[in-house]
This record gives C-alpha cells, structure tokens and sequence, in this order.
C-alpha cells in the first residue's frame, strides 16, 4: 500500500456531531463547485443561473412545493422501510420490488372492488393488502438468510426485477386497449382514492409518512425488538451469546421493513399516481438506500437527507424545462453530489496523520 | 428447421454478449471482494462514450464509410469506450477502498451517475443531429464492427450458429475463458481470489489488497463497459437511443451468480439467458391466447438464478459460494 507509506490512516474516536456535519456541508458545497463547473462545461449556461432554477423547481410556485413535499414523503417512507433491515446489517436493496408489490396489491384491490363496497370499507382492504403484500415480498429472501444465510443483497436486488415483470404482466391484463398501460384507475368514481384533506390531495400522504418517521424512530431508539436488531446488526455472535434468537428478528425485521414498503406502494398508487406502471416506484428502492445511509440509520437525519434528494430530483426537471435540456442531467449532478457525501464519511470515521506522526502515536499508545 | 433453429440460437448469443461481457468484468470485481451495483451505470458509460468516439470520427469524414479507415473507425469507439469505463471503475475504487466507503451505496451512486451520463450525452447528441427521430444512427461505424467472417454465410446452419458474429463477439467470449483459467490456475488469480475470500489473511502473505482491489475492479469495468459497446454497435446497429440498454446491467449481475462466479461457465449462460429472452419476445412458448403472459416469461432468467443462488447456499459446498469479504471494506487496522 504506497499511500500507507507517507500517511498514517487511523479509526477516529467519536468526534462531536457538529464537527460530523461541517465536514458532511464541506463536501456538500466542494460538489456543488464541483457541480457549477462540469454545468458550465458542459452546457454553456451560467451556473448560478441554473442553481437558481433548481431552487424555482421546487420553491418555485405553492403547487410546486406541494409536490416537492410529496416526494419527499414518498422517498422518506422507502427509506424509512429498507431502514431497520440495514441497522441489522441486511441490505435490503429489494425496497423497489416491495414499494411495486405494494402498490400492485393496491391497485389491485382499486380495480376489482371499486364500486363493489363502500369507500371506507375498500381504503381499509387497500391498507391490509398492500402491506400484506410487502411484507410477504420481503419476508421471502428473509426465510432464507435466515435458515441458510443466502446472499440477501443479491436475492432482493434478483426480486426486484421479477415483482417488475408481475406488475407488467398485470397491466397487459387489466388494459383493455391492448397498449399495456393502466390508465387511471376509477377515474369517475374516484374508489379508493384518497380523500383530500383540507382541499390539498397529497397532504393525507405527508401525515401518515411524519407519523410513520416518529414511530420508526422511536421503535429503533426506544423499543427491545429495536435494540435487538442493532444487536444483531453489530455482532450476530454476541446477539446468540446473549440469548436473542437471531432468526426469529431477521424474520421480524424484515415483516416490518416489507410493510412500511407495502405502504409506499399504497401511497404511490392510492395516494398520488391512481394508477400502476413498472416505474411507479421509479427507482426509489435504490435511492432510499442511499437517503438511509447518508442519514446514518437515523429518522430524524433521513427527513433532511430525503429532502436533499427530492430537492434535487424536482431542481433537475425544472432545468430540463427551462434550458431545454434532458432531464438526466440531474442525475448527473445528483451523482456527483453523492459521489462527495459518500466519500467525506472517511473523513468522518479515519484520521489522517503524517508517517513521523505516527511513531510517536504508537509510542503514547503503547 | 436447421436454418430456423440457428437463426434463433445467434440472435441468443447476440443477446447474450452485453450480458457475458458484464458478468466477466462483474465476476473479477467480485473475486476481489468489491460488489460493483454500478455495472448498468458502467455499461451505458461505455456505450455512450463509444458513441461519442464514433459520432466525431464520423462527423469529420463527413458520414461516408468509403471516407473512413477501418482501423480509426474501430480502434477511437473502442479506446473512448474503454477510457470511460476506466474512469467509473476508479471512482468506485477510490471511494470503497482508498476511502473505504460503503460499497453498496457507492454502487447504487454509480448507476445513477452513469445512466445519467448516458441519456443526458445520447440526448445532447440527437439534439445536436436536429434528427426528428429520438435516435441516433451511427450506421457507418456500426458497419466496421460488425464485419464477419466472409465465408460465414456461404456455410449454411452452421456458419449462422457459430460464424456469423463480429469480432466483439469472440472477444467476450476470449476474454471469460481467460478470466475462468487465469481465476482458477494462474498465480494472479489464487492471489486474487485470496483477496476476496480474506484480505487480512492475504495481506499477511505480503499481497497488496488495495494493488489487487484497484486493477480488478478497473479491468473488470472496462471490459463491462465494452458489453455497452457491443450493444450500441453491433447488437443495436449503431442506434442509440436512451434507455434502449434496459436492465441488462442487472442481468449481468444476475447471470455471475447464476455462473457461481465462474467467467467461462458464463459463455454458455449468457447464451441460455439471452435464448431466454428470445424465446420470450417470439411467442415461442406456449401463452395459451393471452399475450401477458409473455411479461411472465421475461422473469425466468431471475427465477433461475434466485434458485441458483438459493440451491448454492442450501447445498452449501466452499467453492460454490459467494467471496467471503464480498461487500466489506477493508481496513488493516481493523480486528
């Protein structure tokens, strides 16, 4: 290791939380320098012209905001979900295939019960059934991580794509035009829709998710079930010695990871969309990951982390309209921003000294 | 029926490249412990940057193949693709290893960045053509690289089924072989292998992790990105257009699992998954008059290798299974 030679890398003792963010804002705005340059390069515009636009995207109008907040809640309540499978070290990166169960099951229930029972009785089948769906989803590669330790990154990342093609092959059925796409659902009776609180029809979504951020929190913080899955998750060894049986929480866990996905799925379709594609979940699965780890496993912090991503993802559509470019450029800069997080954690977790520095370390030390 | 069934088994094995190519480059990643999410991103990058190559090179020769040298026409596609690739390999390598980050995570940071980069520089290059399609045709480049052998067709069935392919195509197919004997036989591969399985073990032999980790994720994503390439150029004829690439960089990691991390088993299996895939979009298989049926079909090549992968640790034998350090940093100084 040639940089071993000139550098001494060592494990950090806690550092106070303070000095974790500002070194978590530095990278953030070294990206964004980093961001305005390749913008410039690449397209001609002024940066802070652009970096204006992606703040108009999502603070632009009242109605703008509204959807920013949506999506934000939705994301939030994916990585909400994969959340305490990761702090029990199972990497769930199957959130995209249970948001889709989810939602199938919602759109499911919509479809065939619509009219056929009161709207209350039908939103209350809609719940169980998309979170039953989720759970059972998740709940799969689970039963198998836990009797025969299979892969479970690999397993929910294979299932994913086959929950895709059940959601596809649903909407070539339920299309009557041949085309394979579901229009919106109930369009005239609005069954199953979500009722608009207030006049504003994502505002139900936002509550369940902040109600769902405080119990995940305080599940993970506060109840014996939480503190027996970071058990787990630090060592499976001294989770056995001291008598938590490891398989009845990978199970537990993942139920519970799965129905808090079953429930985006429901929000997504019942809540917003009224409709289901392959793309519903449009990759939130995979960024939810993302969002969680930033966020360190905690709640709290994920509220902020979804925001940046969501704020992010609104600022890229609305420069893809204002400049007339394609919307991947946001996932460009999206990239490159997380490309800077992910990398200043080191700086975070490691010390960097000088070679000559580290003798006399190992000489206090020893 | 002779001609019929090699028709169908090349267009499997066209179908089948992108994916061996992926999963050679994905299979020596893993063997050194890194679990490389961002493949798909390091197959469009190496498509669009091949692409890029190739819309130049034909830009300044005016679009007229006659104009072109066949070996530029080849070697600039090849070179910037192969450039991009390397550079998404480091930037994976310098964040999990030199910086140890989460592997996972840097993975999926990567997909994003590099389905980005593709559909953003695919769709600055349709607009710059002013084409009214949203596509855009390379058709004289995609030419050279999908010269075959001359005498393929005058060979009947079999010059269809084993000749006809450019010489992409049996260089995928070379390089796994390679990848299989180097892993399994060579010094390099026990070597790399051992960095996988146990990088504190193999770092007391005196083998550098972080030498190993950096050239086999960077070699294993340069040839990834060729399966972009190889997609763009010969499989698609020299149409991009964006998102046409699909999920076939998650199919390849797919199909190293399915190969249990043998790269030369994978030449067959990427012919089977890509028969797969054929057989699904043909009406081959028996839909019983309902045409959804056929979304169904398209998730056999992941059934098969959720029940690999489930067989493989139910039967539990040590060669079977994944890299033991798969997805974790290494640190020395941690015990």
């Amino acid at each position: 290791m040639n940089g071993s030679s000139r550098f001494h890398i060592s494990k950090r003792a806690t550092i106070p939380w303070y000095f974790a963010w500002a070194i978590r804002l530095g990278a953030v705005v070294l990206a964004m320098i980093v961001c305005a340059l390749v913008t410039t390069l690449l397209t001609g515009q002024n940066p802070l012209g652009v970096y204006a636009t992606i703040i108009e995207g999502s603070f632009g109008t009242v109605r703008k905001f509204w959807v920013l907040l949506q999506e934000m809640a939705i994301l939030l309540c994916v990585s909400l979900a994969v959340t305490p499978a990761f702090k029990m070290r199972f990497w769930n990166i199957g959130g995209e295939g249970q948001v889709l169960i989810g939602g199938l099951a919602t759109a499911a229930c919509m479809f065939y019960f619509g009219g056929k029972m009161p709207n209350a009785l039908l939103l209350l089948v809609m719940v169980i059934a998309s979170i039953v769906a989720g759970a059972l989803w998740a709940l799969i590669p689970a039963i198998f991580k836990a009797r025969w330790n299979t892969n479970e990154t690999l397993f929910t990342l294979m299932m994913n794509y086959v929950a895709i093609q059940l959601v596809s092959f649903f909407c070539n059925i339920w299309d009557r035009k041949g085309s394979g796409v579901v229009g919106i659902i109930n369009p005239n009776t609005r069954a199953g829709w979500f009722p608009e609180i207030g006049g504003q029809e994502y505002l139900l979504n936002i509550l369940i998710v902040a109600v769902l951020t405080v119990a995940v929190y305080v599940y993970l913080r506060w109840s014996k079930q939480g503190y027996e899955l970071s058990v787990v998750g630090e060592s499976e060894r001294t989770a056995r010695y001291v008598g938590i049986k490891v398989e009845k929480v990978i199970l537990r866990t993942l139920l519970i990871s799965g129905a808090l996905c079953g429930v985006a799925g429901l929000l997504l379709v019942g809540g917003t969309d009224h409709t289901i594609s392959t793309t519903t979940a449009g990759g939130r699965g995979f960024t939810a990951v993302m969002v969680s780890w930033l966020a360190k496993f905690n709640p709290i912090f994920m509220v902020l982390t979804s925001f940046l991503l969501a704020f992010l993802s609104r600022g890229s559509s609305q420069i893809a309209q204002n400049f007339g470019l394609n919307h991947a450029f946001g996932d460009i800069l999206t990239g490159i921003i997380l490309f800077f997080i992910i990398g200043s954690e080191f700086f975070i977790n490691y010390r960097i000294g000088s070679a000559t520095g580290k003798e006399k370390e190992d000489g206090t030390h020893a | 029926m002779l001609e019929t069934l090699a028709f169908y088994f090349s267009r499997a094995v066209q179908q089948g490249i992108p994916l061996l190519f992926g999963s050679t480059g994905e299979t020596l990643t893993e063997k050194s412990g890194n679990l490389n999410l961002g493949i798909p991103g390091v197959m469009y990058v190496g498509g669009i940057c091949g692409v890029i190559g190739a819309f130049f090179y034909e830009q300044s020769c005016g679009g007229d193949a006659a104009a072109m040298n066949a070996f530029l026409a080849i070697c600039i596609p090849l070179l910037c693709c192969l450039a991009g690739s390397l550079i998404m390999g480091l930037i994976y390598c310098f964040l999990t290893v030199t910086l140890r980050a989460n592997q996972n995570v840097t993975g999926l940071a990567l997909t994003t960045f590099g389905v980005g980069f593709g559909n953003f520089f695919g769709g600055y290059l349709i607009k710059t053509t002013g084409s009214s399609v949203a596509s855009l045709s390379l058709s004289a480049t995609s030419s050279f690289f999908r010269q075959s052998l001359p005498f393929a067709s005058s060979l009947g069935a079999f010059g269809t089924a084993f000749l006809s392919y450019s010489f992409l195509a049996y260089l995928a197919i070379l390089i796994s072989l390679y990848a299989g004997w180097m892993l399994r036989r060579s010094r390099t591969g026990l070597n790399l292998r051992a960095v996988g399985e146990n990088p504190a073990t193999a770092d007391a032999a005196g083998i550098s992790i972080t030498r190993y980790k950096y050239v086999a994720t960077c070699v294993g994503s340069m040839i990834a990105g060729l399966g972009g390439l190889y997609y763009v150029m010969d499989y698609a004829s020299g149409i991009w257009s964006n998102d046409a690439f699909g999920d076939r960089g998650w199919l390849a990691i797919a199909l190293v699992i399915f190969t249990i991390w043998r790269p030369d088993t994978g030449v067959l299996a990427s012919i089977l998954y890509g028969g797969l895939y054929i057989v699904s979009i043909n009406n081959i298989l028996p839909t019983g008059g309902v045409g959804a049926v056929k979304e169904l079909y398209k998730m056999l090549p992941y059934l098969i290798t959720i029940i690999v992968l489930v067989l493989s640790s139910v039967r539990n034998k040590r060669e079977n299974q994944p890299p033991e350090s798969l997805g974790i940093a290494y640190f020395r100084e941690d015990r």
